[in-house]
């Protein structure tokens, strides 16, 4: 194999990688600060880029054409409005469910998922068919070695990266992150330390939403189109990802993220099969890696107590 | 129609009267609904049955009919296996009836099987649909390519959904709750996946699947009797009948065996019940693997009967849709889960503007259910640990 090809593949690889991740830390925050597993995640993102691309409907209606004006318009709107959805669910489906066992709460947020996949398949217009998401990053390209880099894969890559790092940089610097912190590991003690639980709950779940939905962007502006039903393997791959990392651990959702993009890369690259079945291959491995290390490979630090 | 029973005043009547006239009631509602064409008709019953549902859990008829399944165990089974013949063969020449009426009593089937696994065990299982598949491609592969006969391939449905769930067995047992909910998950969208890239199995396309032949009798011919040549669907429907029936059974058993006791035991508390000497990786291990066969046979017989079969029809939704069943009806109540496999199953295929909206509107019904009656429709009673509370002869 040239290396241009291999350089292509690693390229395409740490792109998909830096959104799992994104999808991935959504999913440990929300089961470090409540305990809970949000399964409607992948729909919520996929409910963000929907909103992105309404949002670019409407900016194109009122008639600006400049790109980046447009890309910051989509990105405000979809990441606003995913968030705050994303606090909507927290607030009247899972905050009621708390106490109730586990289980219920996967289910309903299961449930929820498909309600908002088949709300957006039949009410979004033509919702059933795949929608052409717009290029608005420059498409010039830099010749590496045989493998050409487009601006536009280094611009999502980098962005990518820096909500993970700025995600990470708010939840271990900032006054915000510490209550987040602080209400995961001791929901009583955070609370009679003055910590609004509610509130910091909510938070929580705007932040990972609105990461969600740039995770989502991205997707739209790499793969050039969105449609109702790529929630549901996003969503899967980023909870594969948070599950292998160690769930509540945001440096073992990254790696996670990373290990999946891998793992299909290599299932895509390396295996005398065809290329079809790197899904297959990458969540045969998730299983086996989860017979062999059941709660991650950066264990969730906890034991039963009787 | 079903609130003869209560009009007439069946208060002052013996439990078993009031749960023969109830079984009479559901038969003659079941075979008018079947039967119902316009909306107007099924919304119609469909309010009768809401209101009579209502009405005698006020009056106290449901305990009349506890009762009845208490004190008159046997009679009572007997009554409702004779009732569900009796709407297949009132049903005898109607196609689309009886093909709805088949593929509800497969998915109570599957239901059942589900129930021992989310209900009894507290495992969870989001391939249900893949576990149906698995069943329905072993028929497709087994009738067009070998010379089995198809009752065993029944059988072989069921065996190889077993099988193939043995391969989830390590890490489902080894891990709880989200944890082993991502595996089956994954397993579910990695068995439709496969099978859409796949050259093997017909890809995209799907495969056929040859009928059902019993003792050289194709369950494609529909059967004459006394001159009248009937739907080859009653053939479906009684032997879907009769797997269902015998699901029933073999559930209620195991519930009310030591063994659905351990099981029960494994769910409350895993920790405590590993302390009194429960073997809980084997009560897990049987949970599924029984839990999987059921579904698997189901999904053979299925595959037999619409004798054609694409991944499309396995989805994760699908999956879902089956775990919807367990959940309306009540985690762990098999009647529950029998109620709950006529709402979800014959509602959508009897109201076709429902049909499209069917995933949205059961989604929708869990969500609502799980917030302000998670016990469900038919909640599961307490295990009673009484003499009485076993059928008595």
């Amino acid at each position: 194999m040239d290396i241009g090809l291999l350089g292509q593949y690693l390229a395409n690889g740490m792109m998909l990688g830096t959104m799992y991740a994104l999808v991935a830390v959504g999913f440990t925050l929300f089961f470090g600060v409540l305990d809970v597993i949000k399964f409607s995640h992948g729909d919520v993102l996929m409910l963000g880029s929907f909103t992105g691309f309404t949002a670019y409907l409407g900016v194109l209606a009122v008639g600006i054409v400049n790109p980046w004006l447009t890309l910051v318009a989509i990105l405000v709107v979809s990441i606003t409005t995913t968030a705050a959805l994303g606090a909507v669910i927290a607030r009247y489906l899972v905050l009621p469910l708390k106490s109730a066992p586990p289980l219920n709460i996967l289910l309903i947020t299961l449930m929820l998922g498909t309600a908002l996949r088949e709300a957006v398949r039949l009410f979004y217009p033509d919702g059933s068919n795949p929608k052409a998401f717009p290029a608005l990053l420059p498409t010039a390209s830099v010749d590496l070695g045989g493998f050409a880099l487009r601006a536009d894969s280094a611009i999502l890559m980098a962005a990518g990266i820096a909500v993970i790092i700025g995600l990470n940089l708010l939840i271990n610097r900032t006054r915000l992150g510490l209550a987040i912190r602080a209400v995961a590991q001791d929901e009583e003690t955070a609370k009679i330390m003055g910590i609004n639980y509610t509130m910091i709950v909510l938070l929580t779940f705007g932040i990972g939403s609105g990461a969600a939905a740039f995770a989502g962007i991205m997707n739209g502006l790499y793969y050039n189109e969105i449609n109702f039903g790529m929630g549901l393997l996003l969503g899967l791959i980023g909870f594969s990802a948070a599950i292998i990392g160690g769930l509540g651990n945001i440096y073992g959702a990254i790696l996670g993220g990373f290990l999946f993009a891998g793992l299909q890369t290599v299932g895509a690259v390396a295996l005398p099969f065809a290329s079809a079945y790197k899904d297959v291959f990458a969540f045969g491995v998730v299983i086996a890696l989860m017979a062999w290390k059941p709660t991650g490979l950066i264990a969730e630090r906890s034991s039963d107590r009787v | 129609m079903k609130d003869n029973t209560t009009k007439t005043g069946w208060l002052g009547l013996p439990p078993l009267v009031v749960g023969l006239g109830a079984v009479v009631a559901v038969v003659i509602f079941g075979w008018q609904f079947l039967l119902a064409e316009s909306e107007l008709e099924v919304l119609g019953l469909v309010a009768l049955a809401a209101v009579a549902g209502w009405a005698g859990g006020k009056t106290g008829l449901t305990g009349s009919l506890n009762e009845a399944m208490r004190g008159h165990g046997r009679t009572m089974n007997g009554a409702i296996m004779i009732g569900l013949l009796a709407v297949i063969g009132l049903l005898s020449e109607e196609h689309f009836p009886l093909l709805m009426l088949t593929t509800m009593l497969l998915y109570l089937t599957v239901g059942l099987g589900l129930n021992v696994q989310f209900g009894l065990t507290g495992m969870v299982n989001f391939a249900g649909a893949a576990f149906f598949g698995i069943g329905a491609y072993t028929s497709a592969v087994l009738t067009t390519h070998s010379a089995v006969p198809p009752l065993l391939i029944l059988i072989g449905g069921g065996l190889m959904a077993a099988a193939i769930g043995f391969l989830l067995i390590v890490p489902v047992v080894r891990t709880a709750g989200h944890y082993s909910a991502v595996v089956t998950i994954a397993f579910g969208v990695l068995f439709k996946t496969f099978l859409e890239v796949n050259d093997v199995l017909g890809g995209p396309q799907g495969l056929m699947v040859d009928s059902m032949k019993l003792f050289g009798w194709d369950f494609n011919d529909g059967p004459q009797l006394f001159g009248i040549e009937m739907s080859f669907y009653v053939n479906y429907a009684l032997l879907g009948g009769g797997l269902a029936v015998l699901a029933f059974m073999l559930t209620q058993r195991l519930e009310r065996s030591w063994l659905g006791l351990a099981l029960d035991s494994v769910r409350l508390d895993e920790t405590a019940s590993a302390c009194f000497g429960v073997n809980v990786v084997r009560a897990k291990v049987l949970a599924f693997t029984f839990g999987n066969i059921l579904v698997g046979v189901a999904g053979s017989l299925y595959g037999m009967m619409i004798s054609f079969i694409a991944p499309n029809s396995f989805t994760f939704a699908d999956s879902l849709l089956m775990v919807s069943i367990v959940l309306l009806g009540g985690l762990g109540s098999l009647w529950g889960t029998a109620v709950a496999a006529v709402i979800v199953v014959l509602l959508p295929e009897k109201l076709q503007i429902l049909q499209e909206y069917r995933f949205l509107l059961f989604s929708g019904l869990v969500i609502v259910m799980l917030l302000y009656r998670p016990q469900g429709l038919l909640p599961r009673g307490v295990r009673q640990f009484f003499p009485s509370w076993r059928p008595q002869r």
